[in-house]
């Protein structure tokens, strides 16, 4: 899996603005949550992520690559992953 | 402006007279299959019979279909149910990198619940070589799923092949022909598969009507538990026109295919070389094994998006990709599978052909395709 380059793992959580829980959701509802959930909060602010799905750790990142967000790491939870992702701009 | 209707993959338009075979069973004969008065055993009859005719189109005997409501939950059936009926012998699951996600996530599922899943890799044609299934295939292997036809590059996978490897090893063997079954000829004798996945849908029949082949002698563990309908296989109470209509498809389908494979594979070669001839557009896929209705490319420095939407604004519906893989922004893992740059990938676009399209149609499409792939090539910077 191509996740070095830009996964940042993270030790404590961070402060978010709303969370989503998709878990036990499969590819591709992960991206098509995050496109839907970042539009309902303001740009500064951020949305975390619960997901169990492994192809997240992959596709999360280049998501806030491709969308211009900024992805701010992830923290590994016993039973799921939790993504921290700021919005940085409107989506179109 | 003509409407020209090329995403005949996505879904076919129910056949007149396939509707005309489901209507009684809206009205007077409504009755639940279960009953025991005259007309739930007219509704029952209607089951059996369309068990009868699905059967007749895949060489299969009619106690051997399970009526599901999808091609999703037949491949959903097939991977959970015969990977829970067999756990005790094993944990190993193997599919490839090109399947539809109703495998992939339900492999991806059994990974969760303590199995591993080998996902093959394909050539630039998309094709699994039987030499790989062979070395992937360990001792505690109890199940191999690999797609009969692929529908975003048309690819007809040698699946007899495989088959007598996993038929070899005692292992059981699924193929999801839902791409298949119904464009091409598919005989799950000659096929040598233990399971199979069909969907009405793709040979003119209606939405919510697809079948699993069970060879007799396979155990399988239900996904729906309740009544006693399919033989408790699969409980609820059963979409009785849809059924019949499945029916009804399959006997067309039976009758009619080689009349349709020569009226598609016709156009369809005249689709590759019309928009092969045009400047950086790659077919997708082989040109032998393919599909006889599906044509697919990649178009450099152009989003499939964008060429969907100017094709749209020309009566022309085709499809990108995958439609859940280009709602998401992704690149389409199967392009990339067969090594697709990324980048390329987006560019996808799927033409997928049936028996009311006609060369003047194709003549209309190529024309309109050429002028909006210059002029977004003239929009775009990448392309300067």
């Amino acid at each position: 899996m191509d996740t070095s380059d830009n996964l940042k793992f993270l030790t404590k959580p961070l402060h978010a603005d709303a969370t989503t829980d998709i878990i036990y959701m499969m590819c591709p509802i992960h991206l098509l949550t995050i496109a839907q959930k970042i539009k309902e909060i303001k740009v500064g602010q951020t949305l975390a992520v619960l997901t169990d799905y492994e192809g997240a750790l992959e596709d999360i990142p280049a998501w806030c690559g491709t969308t211009g967000n900024d992805f701010l790491g992830v923290m590994e939870e016993p039973d799921h992953f939790k993504f921290f992702i700021k919005k940085l701009k409107e989506s179109s | 402006m003509k409407n020209i209707y090329m995403d005949y993959a996505a879904t076919n338009p129910l056949h007149p007279e396939v509707l005309d075979a489901m209507m009684p069973y809206f009205k007077e004969d409504f009755a639940n299959p279960l009953s025991v008065y005259e007309p739930a055993v007219k509704a029952k009859e209607a089951i059996e019979n369309a068990r009868q005719q699905v059967a007749s189109l895949i060489n299969a005997k009619p106690n051997e279909i399970i009526f599901t409501s999808s091609g999703a939950e037949s491949n959903n059936f097939a991977i959970k149910g015969a990977a829970l009926a067999n756990q005790k012998k094993g944990k190993h699951i193997i599919t490839t990198k090109i399947e539809h996600h109703s495998i992939t996530n339900s492999a991806r599922f059994m990974e969760r619940s303590d199995f591993t899943v080998t996902y093959l890799p394909v050539d630039k044609y998309g094709i699994v070589s039987p030499e790989s299934v062979k070395k992937a295939i360990m001792d505690e292997t109890i199940l191999i799923s690999i797609n009969h036809a692929n529908s975003e590059i048309g690819t007809i996978e040698p699946i007899a092949e495989i088959a007598k490897i996993a038929k070899s090893k005692n292992i059981i063997f699924h193929t999801d022909a839902v791409a298949s079954t119904g464009n091409i000829p598919v005989d799950v004798r000659e096929l040598n598969v233990d399971l199979l996945s069909l969907s009405a849908h793709q040979f003119y029949g209606p939405k919510g009507a697809s079948a699993l082949y069970l060879k007799e002698g396979t155990r399988i563990m239900p996904l729906i538990y309740g009544g006693i309908q399919e033989g408790g296989r699969r409980a609820g109470t059963e979409n009785v026109p849809a059924i019949v209509g499945m029916g009804k498809a399959a006997e067309m389908a039976r009758e009619n295919l080689t009349a349709r494979i020569a009226h598609n594979i016709k156009l369809r070669d005249k689709i590759i070389r019309d928009v092969s001839s045009i400047e950086k557009v790659h077919l997708t896929g082989p040109i032998e094994n393919r599909l006889p209705g599906h044509a697919s490319f990649v178009v450099e420095y152009i989003e499939g998006e964008a060429m969907l939407l100017l094709l749209a604004a020309n009566g022309i519906y085709a499809a990108s990709g995958s439609a859940c893989t280009s709602k998401a922004l992704k690149a389409s893992p199967v392009l990339t599978s067969i090594g697709i740059p990324s980048h390329m990938a987006h560019g996808s676009v799927v033409f997928t052909i049936g028996q009311e399209i006609t060369e003047d149609d194709i003549d209309y499409f190529t024309d309109k395709f050429k002028t909006i792939i210059k002029r977004l090539r003239e929009m775009s910077p990448i392309a300067q």
